[in-house]
């Protein structure tokens, strides 16, 4: 259970429209990630699926029977929301259970499933207090708890983790992760984030202004991105772009070089430029080199023990075969 | 630095507080005799062994009760109708909230004659278009034209109060209930009607405190008649009807001690309620 597919579906606010025909196919089983920059549509295309907004025209099947009509609550869907949306009034245990108690289950199979859930995500001991009690971390539990006692036949996360501080995230991406092994349900993701997209993802699905750019596996993006601006998108730091004659050399409009497919030498190479920031991360170095003559900065990653600093002279030198080539409309070539 | 304030403050309060209840253990008949002299506690026990005693508490009760009922009911429904996204949103608003600025002898005067009068109001051509016998307002049903005007009077506020407590809901966690297959009657019990209970409670409690005082609406309709006759008008009714000082003030004092007593119950709940 849990196979989504989107028939020419478009979403039209007034006169704006948001998300233009698109296609889509969810596999069961799969843990898609929708990414792209703020306003790309990421956001509404989860809540066409949800059901919270309806489409202008085209068509939503949910394992294989046709949704578009349906309600949000017959869609056999569970959603966990960017603020958590837990009710305050309520203790967790009669959060996780308000689906179950809509569904008019009895109270003994309502105990069951709550306790299991808990247990699953180690909320046992808060059963009883109130979300305001609980921190950032375990509210996120909570509402992710409340999705997995209903059973659904697919999960829609709307960047769930927006709200939690940076080492807190990676714990929860890590158990989100686990979740999706253990459940093997059809999960919907959405993020502006590419580290979250590229870490948790079987497929990433990235949008800009309503469009679908590509569908693909985390390192099929990451190696043939399709064009400029999935190129720009996935990957940090950013691709490197450089136009002109340096890419007229490699018969390219443009062409793309990720900072970690640049060797760095003091001597020799192809590229000579300085040094304006260097960012020591321990594991890695990123500098930022200026006045190569072939964009503004060029950034560069190296490793942790090289031992430039600020204002010295470095020598680039891409790895010819790492060097993506678009055209003039940013399309791969 | 705070003095001169708190001392014209206790001079507001406390000088009428104690004359009150210096007058309060006198036999004091301003057109009969004047001051006669003190009679300990004659007044109290003669206030609250008068037959008028307890019809007055119960007409209290009844009408603040009924209009507590009748505001914050539809309040709450006329909040929920004006949070919708709508046509002349501000206009309606606007209206809606406009019965609140009429004043309280302005609004039972047009109420007691534009509409509620047995021979030329409004609401006795709506009976006879229906082939009813008009009904004498004031006198066949003195309590409920009197709950009418006031609720229309305090409905506003309790509205506005409701209105901008439901704009202040978190959208998602209507939208997480709609998911969680609540209906809309179910969204409205379990999630609106629980993050309005504070809202509904200050309203209560500030409702509570002014409509224990009202007086200009009886005043205006039945003077008092028809079992309308609240505490409040009572000890009116007493000072300047009856002219007798002692009398009434000792019905005062019985007026302050009710009102604290609901103002004790109504700050413990609102103090339980800011609690959470």
């Amino acid at each position: 259970m849990g196979r989504i597919v989107l028939d020419k579906v478009t979403k039209k606010f007034g006169h704006v429209e948001v998300i233009q025909p698109l296609d889509l196919t969810i596999e069961e089983g799969e843990f898609v990630v929708f990414v792209g920059p703020s306003g790309c549509g990421k956001s509404t295309l989860l809540r066409l699926i949800a059901g919270l907004e309806d489409v202008t025209s085209g068509e939503i099947y949910i394992d294989e029977s046709k949704a578009t009509e349906l309600p949000p609550a017959q869609r056999k869907l569970a959603m966990v929301f960017q603020s958590y949306a837990l009710y305050p009034h309520m203790s967790v245990r009669k959060n996780i259970a308000f689906p179950l108690k809509m569904a008019k289950m009895s109270q003994v199979e309502i105990d069951r499933r709550v306790n299991a859930a808990a247990d699953v995500l180690s909320l046992t001991d808060y059963l009883d207090r109130r979300p305001a009690q609980l921190s950032g971390g375990q509210r996120q539990r909570v509402a992710i708890g409340r999705a997995i006692v209903r059973e659904p036949s697919a999960f829609l996360f709307d960047e769930p983790l927006s709200n939690l501080d940076a080492a807190l995230r990676v714990g929860m991406r890590l158990e989100i992760s686990e979740l999706h092994a253990r459940l093997k349900t059809t999960m919907i993701y959405v993020t502006h984030d590419q580290v979250e997209a590229m870490t948790m993802a079987d497929k990433i699905v990235v949008l800009q202004g309503g469009v679908i750019e590509q569908v693909g596996s985390p390192l099929e993006l990451y190696r043939n991105p399709c064009n400029r601006f999935v190129a720009g998108f996935i990957g940090s730091p950013k691709m490197n772009f450089i136009e002109g004659d340096e890419a007229a050399n490699y018969g390219a409009h443009t062409i793309g070089i990720r900072p970690e497919h640049i060797v760095v030498s003091e001597s020799n190479g192809d590229w000579t430029g300085v040094i304006s920031v260097s960012e020591h991360l321990g594991s890695d170095t990123f500098f930022h080199v200026h006045g190569t003559g072939l964009a503004e900065t060029i950034t560069v990653r190296a490793d942790g023990e090289v031992a430039f600093k600020h204002g010295d002279t470095i020598h680039l030198s891409p790895r010819v075969e790492m060097i993506h080539k678009f055209d003039a409309k940013g399309l791969r070539v | 630095m705070m003095a001169p304030a708190v001392m014209l403050l206790l001079g507001w309060m406390l000088v009428p507080l104690i004359m009150t209840l210096y007058f309060s253990f006198k036999k004091y008949l301003p057109l009969r005799g004047g001051d006669l002299g003190w009679v300990g506690f004659d007044n109290y026990v003669r206030f609250v062994s008068s037959s008028s005693f307890w019809p007055s508490v119960s007409t209290t009760l009844i009408i603040v009760g009924g209009v507590l009922a009748i505001t914050l009911i539809l309040g709450t429904l006329l909040a929920l109708l004006l949070d919708q996204p709508m046509w002349g949103q501000g206009m309606v608003r606007i209206l809606v909230i406009a019965p609140f600025f009429v004043m309280p002898t302005v609004s039972a005067l047009v109420w007691k004659n534009m509409f509620m009068d047995a021979n030329y109001g409004l609401l006795s051509y709506l009976w006879e278009f229906f082939g009813a016998e008009p009904v004498q307002w004031m006198s066949q049903a003195s309590l409920i034209s009197i709950i009418t005007i006031v609720s229309w009077q305090w409905l506003p506020f309790a509205t506005l109060i409701l209105l901008t407590a439901i704009q202040s809901l978190d959208h998602e966690q209507l939208e997480a209930s709609e998911m969680d297959g609540a209906t809309t009657l179910k969204r409205f019990w379990y999630i609106i009607l629980p993050h309005l209970s504070r809202a509904i409670t200050v309203v209560l409690l500030i409702q509570t405190i002014f409509l224990l005082s009202i007086f200009a609406e009886i005043f205006v309709t039945t003077a008092g008649a028809f079992g309308s006759k609240t505490l409040t008008y009572l000890i009116f009714q007493r000072v300047l009807e009856s002219q007798n000082v002692g009398l009434g003030s000792a019905g005062g004092v019985y007026a302050i001690i009710l009102a604290n007593i609901v103002a004790i119950f109504l700050m413990r709940i609102v103090g339980q309620n800011l609690d959470k």
